[in-house]
């Protein structure tokens, strides 16, 4: 928890004085009479109460019914779901005994101070409201909800409450228990809500970028084995999902990723099924590869001291050396205070030098990214030439934006590094201060892969095993879309993908940046959907909904993706129709176990009764060859949070 | 009663000419404009001042505003813009107090305690820098990342970036006093 924005906080809204009543009351009449004044110059307004104002009674209905709808978009849940999260708002409210100011229909922590804010009415009205609504109260849940959360920061801890209307048990913690093992608490994930449910009628595209990251995966693996459940914003089920081989077939000819389609029952839901998209990038021949200029640019300030930071960084480097070949490069950039070139350009076949440049490497002093970054593209631009690929593979705890008052320079800066080719990865380091929400924008931007490091074992699937994928591109600005058909598709939800959501209109608009697919990389999106008729359907069918009209097809939907070839500037268009056959798919059933481990982690609200046993079953019975033991291991994962939550 | 119906529900009332809506309506804008433009400003008159200006424009103000986005976040931006423009009016003219340094907060904490309090909070507000400033305020309201960048028109990230600089600089206070 961090202590400096909650005293600040705290203080802030002390210090707020009340208005002062006589002043208030002299401007809210002099708004009025400039109401009024201007109502009865536009013409034909009438100032007369009208038909259907918001009348006392009307009015509380209409009210509550409004305030329902805009709690969120999830309110299509229908009332199960939406009842609980007003039980738990009023509940919060009655426990403290006073009303917490609202905004955007959000409430503040029990524990809170008060703002001036608040009116007086409204908190009788929301009394009211519990006092009328019996139902409400027996629908929420048990206080007994307090469980222990890996310590978010304090933005976090807010943004739980803002944005976490269904995960709904940080409204009633107290605080976070701080202490719990890291270093410190500053961690910053990337906000995200769960993917509502789209009705297909009213938006029957789906659009998203896609994302080979696998930091996520790592993360909260390293919060379980600390005995904590991840933060549910560091958890973002696709990089879960993609954390797993599937063993897609290889793509045909020159085609730079194949494209397989499966679907299956959802386990967690009777009467929807889950559709899986896989894209598998083609993997040439490692002979073939061109030379490789990499640029490791270091992070070696003072937080780096830790073993599971800078010591395991020079190991997971180490690692990647002995898979590099002569006629690569290396070089080496720290930044720790003032930046600095530790190693020239060297060919990669002088192992000796390199590992003594790396061997040095000692932390010390404080962060300065930026300056380290534009030495690290300097070098990089240095040793490109005609037909290599180039990387900057910035190795951090997450810490290094001291000084830097504009991070839109910054990403504008990256952004035009990439015009230029050269690719930015980022690997993360070390908890209590991993700046998530950074490395995934950089990374983004930088059209690189975010990855955290854990273990040396991370290390080496990470670097060595997928030394191809990680380090050459083969398709740029990946962006999927699917259209669902109405006929055949009543609604849909895509699982996880919440921070690479595009605009429908961006997909065919190739200055929009997306996702990068690197060589035998593989991609995995599942949607739940829900058949036409399907008594699992939330909402309820439009009355005079179009009927489909001419030759209504069989199809669920249709799948597009759009891929730009490493250094294109026009996008390709890959179009395939989504049949409506199931056939057994074992990556599906494995990729749904995971997905719904995701979701549970998340406490995502689509999976009812579904369990931590369901998904060990499922998963058990999905595992297949597991050469490696990564499936093995996040069964042991699904267990170790399974006691964790209860 | 009438505190149950939204925001943007009011303002589409108060649009098509209710004025007993509009009533509703200012009122909660003229609280929520206050407590946050002295949180951004430190000062009660330059609050009192930002809120008459944004109340009595209120009426064209709300033409403005869509429908497409919250009420409260359009309002947020008139807030900001509005505490923007009086700090640019105030620049103009000659410079008057800086809010967080003003003696009105010294004044108006009266528990040894809460003037303790009072100093650090004015001290760290007085050591922000204004978009550092503006940012955390919205932040601590509390609202979302998202919510903020969209209020003032930046990314998410740049809102996440500012406040781990907020921290940054809390932090450093905090270790110096120690």
């Amino acid at each position: 928890m961090s202590d400096e924005l909650d005293d600040l906080a705290r203080a802030l809204h002390a210090a707020t004085p009340e208005p002062d009543t006589k002043k208030r009351a002299a401007v809210l009449a002099r708004a009025s009479e400039a109401f009024e004044k201007k109502a009865t110059e536009s013409q034909g307004l009438a100032t007369e109460p009208r038909q259907t104002s918001d009348r006392p009674l009307q009015g509380f209905v209409r009210g509550v019914r409004e305030m329902l709808s805009t709690l969120s978009t999830r309110a299509v849940l229908g009332a199960t779901t939406a009842t609980a999260v007003l039980g738990v708002v009023l509940v919060s409210t009655l426990n403290t005994g006073a009303p917490s100011p609202r905004y955007f229909g959000s409430y503040e922590k029990a524990d809170a101070p008060l703002s001036t804010v608040q009116t007086e009415t409204a908190s009788r009205v929301e009394l009211e409201v519990l006092i009328e609504s019996p139902v409400i109260l027996e629908e929420a849940p048990a206080p007994a909800l307090v469980r222990q959360r890996a310590a978010p920061a304090a933005d976090m801890a807010i943004s739980g409450q803002v944005s976490g209307l269904v995960a709904s048990e940080p409204m009633i913690l107290p605080a976070p228990i701080p202490g719990q093992g890291f270093e410190a608490d500053t961690e910053a994930f990337p906000e995200s809500e769960t993917n509502p449910v789209k009705v297909t009628a009213e938006e029957p595209v789906s659009t998203f970028s896609v994302d080979v990251d696998t930091a996520s995966y790592a993360i909260l693996r390293s919060s379980l084995e600390r005995g904590m459940l991840p933060v549910p914003d560091a958890v973002r089920v696709e990089e879960m999902i993609n954390y797993f081989d599937y063993g897609y077939s290889a793509p045909e000819g020159d085609a730079p990723f194949s494209v397989s389609l499966g679907l299956r029952e959802t386990p967690w839901n009777a009467g929807t099924q889950l559709v899986r998209i896989g894209l598998q990038g083609a993997l040439p021949q490692v002979e073939d590869r061109p030379p490789l200029n990499l640029v490791f640019l270091v992070d070696t300030s003072g937080s780096m001291r830790a073993a599971n930071k800078l010591p395991l960084l020079k190991q997971s480097l180490g690692l990647l050396l002995s898979e590099l070949r002569p006629e690569d490069q290396v070089a080496i950039v720290s930044y720790a205070g003032a930046a600095g070139v530790v190693l020239d350009p060297t060919p990669a076949a002088e192992t000796r030098k390199i590992r003594a440049a790396l061997d040095a490497l000692t932390s010390g002093g404080g962060t300065a990214g930026q300056a380290g970054l534009q030495q690290a593209y300097a070098l990089v631009e240095e040793m490109q030439s005609e037909g290599e690929v180039s990387r900057v593979l910035l190795a951090t705890d997450g810490d290094f934006n001291v000084g830097l008052s504009d991070p839109d320079a910054l990403e504008d800066f990256i952004a035009g590094k990439r015009e230029s080719g050269a690719y930015l990865s980022v690997l993360g380091f070390g908890r209590g201060n991993l700046d998530d929400a950074t490395m995934q924008a950089l990374a983004q931007v930088g059209n690189g892969t975010a990855a955290y490091i854990d273990t040396l074992s991370e290390a080496r699937k990470v670097l060595v095993d997928q030394l191809t994928g990680a380090l050459f591109p083969i398709a740029d600005d990946v962006k999927v879309q699917v259209e669902w058909n109405p006929a055949q598709v009543a609604e849909y939800r895509l699982i996880g993908y919440e921070t690479r959501a595009l605009r429908r209109e961006d997909f065919n608009n190739d200055r929009v940046d997306a996702g990068e697919i690197g060589a035998g990389h593989q991609v995995t999106a599942l949607y739940e959907i829900t058949p036409m008729g399907s008594a699992a359907r939330l909402t309820d069918p439009l009355r005079y909904e179009k009927s489909s009209g001419e030759a209504a097809s069989d199809d669920l939907g249709f799948l597009r993706l759009r891929y730009k070839a490493p250094g294109a500037d026009e996008s390709q268009l890959i179009e395939q129709p989504i049949t409506n056959a199931a056939t057994s798919d074992p990556a599906l059933d494995y990729a749904t176990a995971i997905a719904g481990f995701g979701q549970l982690l998340r406490d995502a609200p689509y999976l009812g009764d579904w369990s931590y046993d369901d998904a060990i079953a499922l998963a058990n019975n999905a595992r297949g060859a597991d050469a490696f033991g990564y499936r093995g291991e996040a069964v042991q994962l699904m267990r170790l949070a399974q006691s964790l939550d209860q | 009663m009438k505190d149950m119906v939204t925001d943007e529900a009011l303002a589409e009332a108060a649009g098509r000419g209710d004025a007993d809506a509009f009533g509703v309506l200012v009122a909660r804008v003229y609280d929520r404009a206050f407590a946050v433009a002295f949180r951004l400003t430190g000062s009660r008159a330059e609050a009192e001042d930002i809120c008459q200006d944004i109340c009595e424009a209120l009426p064209r103000k709300l033409v403005s505003f869509d429908g497409r986005s919250r009420f409260a976040t359009w309002l947020y931006r008139v807030i900001v813009n509005a505490v923007h423009d009086a700090h640019r009016k105030q620049a103009s003219r000659a410079r008057a107090a800086e809010g967080w340094g003003d003696v009105e907060l010294a004044r108006r904490a009266e528990a040894e305690e809460a003037e303790a309090a009072l100093d650090w909070l004015t001290l760290a507000m007085a050591a922000l820098p204004d978009d550092l400033r503006q940012t955390a305020v919205l932040v601590l309201e509390p609202l979302t990342h998202r919510e903020v960048g969209e209020i003032l028109c930046i990314s998410e990230g740049t809102v996440a970036w500012r406040m781990s600089d907020v921290k940054k600089r809390l932090r450093a206070m905090k270790e110096a006093e120690l």
